[in-house]
Order: C-alpha cells, then sequence, then structure tokens
C-alpha cells in the first residue's frame, strides 16, 4: 500500500460519494477504487510497474491471463510515468519544460485538505467538501471511472463486479462475437 | 555500413516504402521513435502479443505514445494567441512501431477523381490555397490496387454509387455490419442518401497469414490483439523476412546531415540517450505530417512552405439518443459510411451561395455509436446519479453517431513549425501546431449537422445533439485543438518549387536524395481519412526510385 492508512480512510469515504454504492451497482469502494488508486499511487513498488497489463488475453474468456503480466517499461517510458507519479521533485531531467506536480502529491495534498474529520460528516456535507476541491474531486472522479469499468488487473473492478452492473462483458478475446452476435444481438 | 535508404518512421508510409524497396532488393534501415509492440521482439517476422482488449492501457494511459509529457506539442489557434495556448497532446497518432497503423480502426477509402484537381472542377476559394494536384487520380490508381492488396482491404465493388473507378476487385467481401448501422443504413437511404460497406482494412476471411477479424469491439485506438487489422504488420513482417532490413525502435531521428544536395544519412538518438549516425544513400521521411515538417525544419531546410497548409478535417459529430440498444461494442467500430455529403446536391450548393461562399465540401460520413464503458462514465456527473446513468447508458448502449470527416481546405496560416522554449524529453523542439477553422469549414458544418441529425431522427432518435471537433468555443480552451488525428498537408506537392515542398514523386525540391512518404505532401485534404491514399503514395515513390512497377 502507498497511502498511509488515514489517507486511505478519507479516500474510501470521498469514493464511497463520487459513485456511491446502491441497487444499480457496487459503486467505487465495493469496486475497489480505493485499491486501483493506491496502485496506480504505488506502481514502482511492483517490478515490473503497475502501468501497462499484458496481452493478448486476460483468460475471462479463453486463452491465457496475460493481463496478470505487466509490461516492462522502456526507458523513456518510465520517464514519463515517474513524472506523472511521483512528479519531477526538482530533478534537471523531469524539468526539461519546468516542474510537474505528480499524482502523488495531489492525492496528498487534496485528502489533506479534506481531513480525517471527512469521514464522520454527514453526506451532504461531504459533498460540499468535495465540491469545495473541484480539480481534486474531478481527478478523483476521473481515476473512479477506470478503478470501476477498466480490466480487474488494475486493482480495481473486483470480479469484474463494475462491468456486470453496467452490462458490458469486459475483454472477450479471444471468443469476440460471432457475426449474428454483430448483426442481430 | 552505408544502407540503401534509412526510413524514418515506421508508420504505413515507412512501412509500405521500406516493403517496396527491400522486394526490390535495397538494404532499409526503419527508424522509429517509440517502441515496438506490433512484432514479436524475438522474431521481428512474426506478429507480437503486447495488444489487448484493455481501455486503461490504451485510452487513458499512452501505451501506444507519444506520453505527452515526454514528447507533448503546442498549439494555438493563430499567431495572435502569443506562442501557445496549450501544451500536451495534439491530434496525435501512435508513435509506436506500426504508427497510426496500429490505433486507427481501419477505414481505408480511396479518395475520388475530383479530389486532385479541386481548383479545376470547383474553381478557387476566398482565404484558401486550393490547387490541384500534379498528379491525377488515373496516375495513382494502379498504386491504390496494390496496396489494397497489401494491406487487405474488405469492401463491396459497386455498393457506392460515387465510388472513383477502380482496376481490381476488393480483396475480400466487406464483415459483418453491425446492427446499429443496419438501422441508419435504412434511415439514410429513406431519405436519399447511399450509404455503403465501408472500406475497412480488417480481415472478413484468414487473409495473407492473419485470422479474420473475430468482431471484439475494440477497435478505434486500440491495436488488434489478433493481428486481423491491416496496420503495416503485413508489410513490416514481409520487410524483416527479406534479411535486408534493420528496424531501430526507441530511436529518435533528430536531423537529416546534409552536404549540398545530398543528404548523407540521419542522427539517431537511441533508447540508452546515445547518439549514433546511419549513413544512407537516400532518405525516406515518413513521420506524419506533424513530425515530419519538425524533422526537416530541425535539419535545418529553410523553404517557406515547410510546415505550411496543415489539415486535419473539421470533424461534425452527430449523436442521437435511441429507443433501443443499439450494440456498437461488437463489430468493426464503423462498418457503414456514405459519400452524399463529399459529393453535394442542390440544397448544399444553395447554402454555399446563401454564405458567399462559391462551394461547400463536407466529408465522408460514418454510421457509429460510442462503445466504451471510461470513456461513457467520464461523460456523467459524480454522484448519486452516476450509477443510474452507467446502468441506463443513454451513450454506450443507445446512442448512434453520424461522424463527418470535414474537408479542411489549405489555408497558408495553419501550419506546424518549432515551438520556440518547449521541449521534449531528448532536449529537441517540439512541433507547435497553429489551427483554426475557416469559413468553408465552419459554413459547411452547419449546413451538414442538421441534414444527419435528421438521418438520426429517421432511425428513431428521441434526441440529437451537433457538437463539432475541435469545438468552436474559445481560443484559449483545449477544446480548440482539433482531434481528428488525421494529420496531412504540411510539405505540399507540387512541380513548382516555389508553390510546393516536394515533387510530384514526393522528392524534397532542393535535395536530389530526399523523399516524403506520408501525408504531409497531400494538396487539399479530401473528406476521406488519409491512409490509404498515403499509402499509395509511399508506394509509388518507392517504386519510381527502385524502378519498379506496381503489382496489382
Amino acid at each position: 500500500m502507498w497511502l498511509t492508512d488515514e489517507e486511505l480512510r478519507v479516500l474510501t469515504a470521498a469514493c464511497e460519494r463520487v459513485v456511491p454504492a446502491g441497487d444499480a451497482g457496487p459503486g467505487a469502494v465495493g469496486a475497489g477504487v480505493p485499491a486501483y488508486i493506491d496502485t496506480l499511487l504505488g506502481a514502482f513498488t511492483f517490478d515490473p510497474p503497475r502501468i501497462w497489463a499484458g496481452g493478448p488475453t486476460s483468460g475471462r474468456r479463453g486463452g491465457d491471463p496475460a493481463f496478470a503480466t505487466f509490461h516492462r517499461l522502456g526507458p523513456l517510458d518510465e520517464l514519463a510515468w515517474r513524472m506523472r507519479i511521483e512528479g519531477s521533485r526538482g530533478l534537471p531531467e523531469r524539468e526539461f519544460n519546468g516542474p510537474v506536480r505528480g499524482l502523488q502529491e495531489q492525492y496528498r495534498d487534496g485528502l489533506a485538505a479534506l481531513g480525517e474529520g471527512f469521514c464522520d460528516l454527514d453526506p451532504d456535507a461531504q459533498d460540499a467538501a468535495l465540491r469545495a476541491l473541484p480539480a481534486f474531486t474531478a481527478l478523483l472522479y476521473g481515476h473512479a471511472c477506470e478503478g470501476l469499468y477498466g480490466a480487474p488487473e488494475y486493482g480495481g473492478n473486483r470480479d469484474g463486479s463494475g462491468w456486470a452492473a453496467i452490462g458490458f462483458a469486459g475483454d472477450v478475446q479471444p471468443r469476440g462475437w460471432t457475426d449474428a452476435e454483430v448483426s442481430t444481438p | 555500413m552505408t544502407v540503401d535508404a534509412v526510413i524514418v518512421g515506421s508508420g504505413p508510409g515507412g512501412a509500405t516504402a521500406a516493403d517496396v524497396l527491400s522486394a526490390a532488393g535495397w538494404t532499409v534501415a526503419i527508424v522509429e521513435k517509440g517502441r515496438n509492440h506490433l512484432l514479436d521482439p524475438d522474431d521481428l517476422t512474426r506478429p507480437g502479443a503486447d495488444y489487448s482488449n484493455d481501455e486503461v492501457k490504451f485510452h487513458t494511459r499512452h501505451f501506444l505514445g507519444p506520453d505527452p509529457l515526454v514528447e507533448p506539442r503546442t498549439f494555438r489557434t493563430s499567431e495572435e494567441d502569443g506562442d501557445r495556448t496549450f501544451v500536451g497532446e495534439v491530434n496525435s497518432v501512435p508513435s509506436t512501431v506500426g504508427g497510426g497503423g496500429t490505433h486507427a480502426d481501419g477505414k481505408v477509402p480511396r479518395f475520388r477523381p475530383d479530389d486532385f484537381r479541386l481548383r479545376s472542377v470547383l474553381g478557387p476559394q476566398p482565404d484558401a490555397d486550393v490547387e490541384d494536384w500534379p498528379i491525377d487520380y488515373e496516375e495513382l490508381e494502379p498504386y491504390y490496387a496494390e496496396v489494397e492488396r497489401m494491406v487487405g482491404v474488405a469492401g463491396l465493388d459497386g455498393a457506392n454509387p460515387f465510388a472513383a473507378p477502380r482496376s481490381t476487385p476488393f480483396p475480400m467481401a466487406p464483415g459483418a455490419p453491425m446492427f446499429g448501422a443496419l438501422r441508419s443504413v435504412e434511415a439514410a437511404e429513406r431519405l436519399g442518401y447511399h450509404p455503403y460497406p465501408a472500406p475497412t482494412a480488417a480481415n472478413s476471411v484468414p487473409y495473407d497469414g492473419r485470422p479474420a477479424c473475430n468482431n471484439c469491439g475494440f477497435c478505434s485506438f486500440f491495436g488488434c490483439p489478433i493481428h486481423a487489422k491491416g496496420d503495416p504488420v503485413a508489410m513490416l513482417r514481409r520487410t524483416m523476412a527479406t534479411g535486408r532490413a534493420e528496424l531501430l525502435s526507441e530511436s529518435f531521428v533528430s536531423r537529416i546531415r546534409i552536404e549540398g544536395r545530398r543528404a548523407t544519412g540521419v542522427d539517431v538518438t537511441g533508447p540508452d540517450g546515445r547518439e549514433r549516425f546511419v549513413a544512407a544513400r537516400h532518405v525516406i521521411v515518413a513521420a506524419g505530417a506533424i513530425e515530419t515538417p519538425r524533422l526537416l525544419l530541425l535539419s535545418g531546410l529553410d523553404h517557406p512552405l515547410i510546415g505550411r497548409y496543415y489539415m486535419a478535417h473539421f470533424q461534425t459529430i452527430t449523436a442521437g439518443g435511441m429507443p433501443f440498444r443499439t450494440w456498437a461494442e461488437r463489430g468493426r467500430a464503423v462498418t457503414h459510411v456514405h459519400d452524399d455529403m463529399i459529393v453535394g446536391d442542390e440544397r448544399s450548393r444553395e447554402a454555399a451561395a446563401a454564405a458567399g461562399l462559391p462551394w461547400i465540401r463536407g466529408g465522408l460520413v460514418e454510421h457509429s455509436g460510442a462503445a466504451m464503458p471510461i470513456m461513457e462514465a467520464k461523460h456523467y456527473p459524480w454522484g448519486a446519479a452516476h450509477p443510474g446513468l452507467m446502468a441506463d447508458s443513454p451513450i454506450r448502449k443507445r446512442l448512434w453517431a453520424m461522424i463527418m470527416q470535414g474537408e479542411d481546405l489549405p489555408y497558408f496560416h495553419n501550419r506546424v513549425d518549432l515551438d520556440p522554449t518547449v521541449k521534449d524529453a531528448r532536449g529537441f523542439p517540439v512541433a507547435r501546431v497553429t489551427y483554426r477553422p475557416g469559413r468553408h469549414e465552419l459554413v459547411a458544418s452547419e449546413h451538414f449537422g442538421p441534414r444527419l441529425a435528421a438521418i438520426l431522427q429517421e432511425m428513431g432518435a428521441e434526441w440529437t445533439a451537433v457538437t463539432t471537433s475541435p469545438g468552436r468555443g474559445n481560443a484559449e480552451s483545449p477544446e480548440s485543438v482539433p482531434e481528428s488525428r488525421h494529420n496531412v498537408g504540411t510539405t505540399r506537392m507540387g512541380t513548382d518549387p516555389a508553390t510546393s515542398v516536394v515533387d510530384p514523386t514526393g522528392r524534397v525540391h532542393s535535395l536530389d536524395n530526399v523523399v516524403v512518404a506520408d501525408s504531409s505532401v497531400f494538396v487539399t485534404s479530401a473528406g476521406y481519412g488519409p491512409t490509404l491514399t498515403l499509402v499509395a503514395l509511399a508506394a509509388r515513390a518507392a517504386h519510381v526510385l527502385a524502378g519498379t512497377a506496381p503489382q496489382p
């Protein structure tokens, strides 16, 4: 885990407001969005880094479970993703166009701004607190969408619950769809 | 060692040139700045296994590159905006082995004869520099026939009443028609239009050692996991199998070295960051219509038209909400298109006259839906409404769209040049795009948008909406950046060195052995996707160099 237990508690409470659980679906927390975000922030604690799931198949529709083996990064890929996640940290090789604020810092600051008290607010007050941080909430929401509806290998969409809730088949190779399923579903 | 040709870029243009030249016995070095995810790294004559049905990897995490943090571009709508209004991704096609061919959903129409002689057929336009191409359709036709076979194009002969004449049948019949398209085709026909199965570089039967497409639906912006798509995999595999080719991936060409009228080779920065020189008898530049002028400028070429007349297709996107599920997630992304908005009719001629323009042209109209759930989710607001919206899914499950690839006219002020300060991670100035639609594009969009909406209403739409890409907001908005991925026209082709950068074979006028083999050479943008035409031009340029003839 990259986030501290306290940060994860605030993140989880915020995720529950961004996409709440209900009859229509598991919500962000039920689908594992906090784990998706924590995995992204801590991608470089894994080897290979958890940036790109492998190919060509996940095993869910036949084939090998190759998504589980993440791609190795090339030198330029690693530079880009360290800049994106860790920020430029004053390193000249990352600041060729000026400083870059990383996702780790954006989350750390955003969660701190919500504060530990966020978890104890009532839902309306939590929503108001999120609306008061529009840039952070937009970042969180984008990641919630990815964690809900992206491949489970990235840490979210637990057991395909995000896809199941919306009637999406997910990755379908190597099965694909028959011609009849395409033209007369 | 000096190779016969060094080829800058491994996309459709470069791969085609490599295939033709290596078949003719030339030794070639293909230099690609992106990574190799297309071919098996242990045997470059075999397809790789890196592509997958993974929206996170391909849509949000830049798997095919370029990553805008390390290879940004900059943008402004005009010089009056200042140096730039945006830094990041500007109409990028993939930076990877296979280039733009890897992510495209493979619509590969030919242009029509009129597209090569717009000035003669329709006449000039105010503000734009509309000219005839120095070659005509008849000259290019044998190369169209050859590359349709090389790429593997599925299509239906005779289905498009406006189609250009063909010397050969399509190599394959069309694949399975999508459910939503069958409904929109009926609606369009009832309104007098002429939709037809889109000529598509996705196998409908096993072809050239690759399987038939199995309709997985992960097509636009994805690499094909089973290599059923006619991306440059076929040309690159053949090239590597000759034993006369070397593929240098993660290798950036920063300069063409020039002595007098001749290039001697290129400077290449490899994955380890070290620079080497690749000596070559010929240099083929196929880096795309943004990176190609960037390289020519980085190399010190100073023709005043390098980078000028950048065109991108001003897209009109008309969406309709259907009372039934459209099943856009199954099939080849787009299976039907129509040409009526390119050809025009009495109504469009009246619209042009009413706007004080001599003529307007729209573009190819693609019948398609929206398939991907992360993309859909990001269109909805956060909060309690999200789960219900995603389950009900007005976008993914029930939307159908008419997307028009509106023809951009060539304007002197729309251009690519070097940004004065922004650099890539390797330290080189990045490309800056200056672009805004002209009055022709706006008038055409305003005329055709409601007509496209009428097709969706005829199909049963409960609501329709018309948008454009780029959007029509203010210059400071990121929405002013085009997203068509159809970049053309920055090293214009012509016979007169004063009014063009390259000659009718793609050779740079001022140099004896440098050829541009991509969509940079386009004189006009036509209303069609550029891929097949740029591939045909690349094949022709390579045949001219090698002294060989096209094989239909």
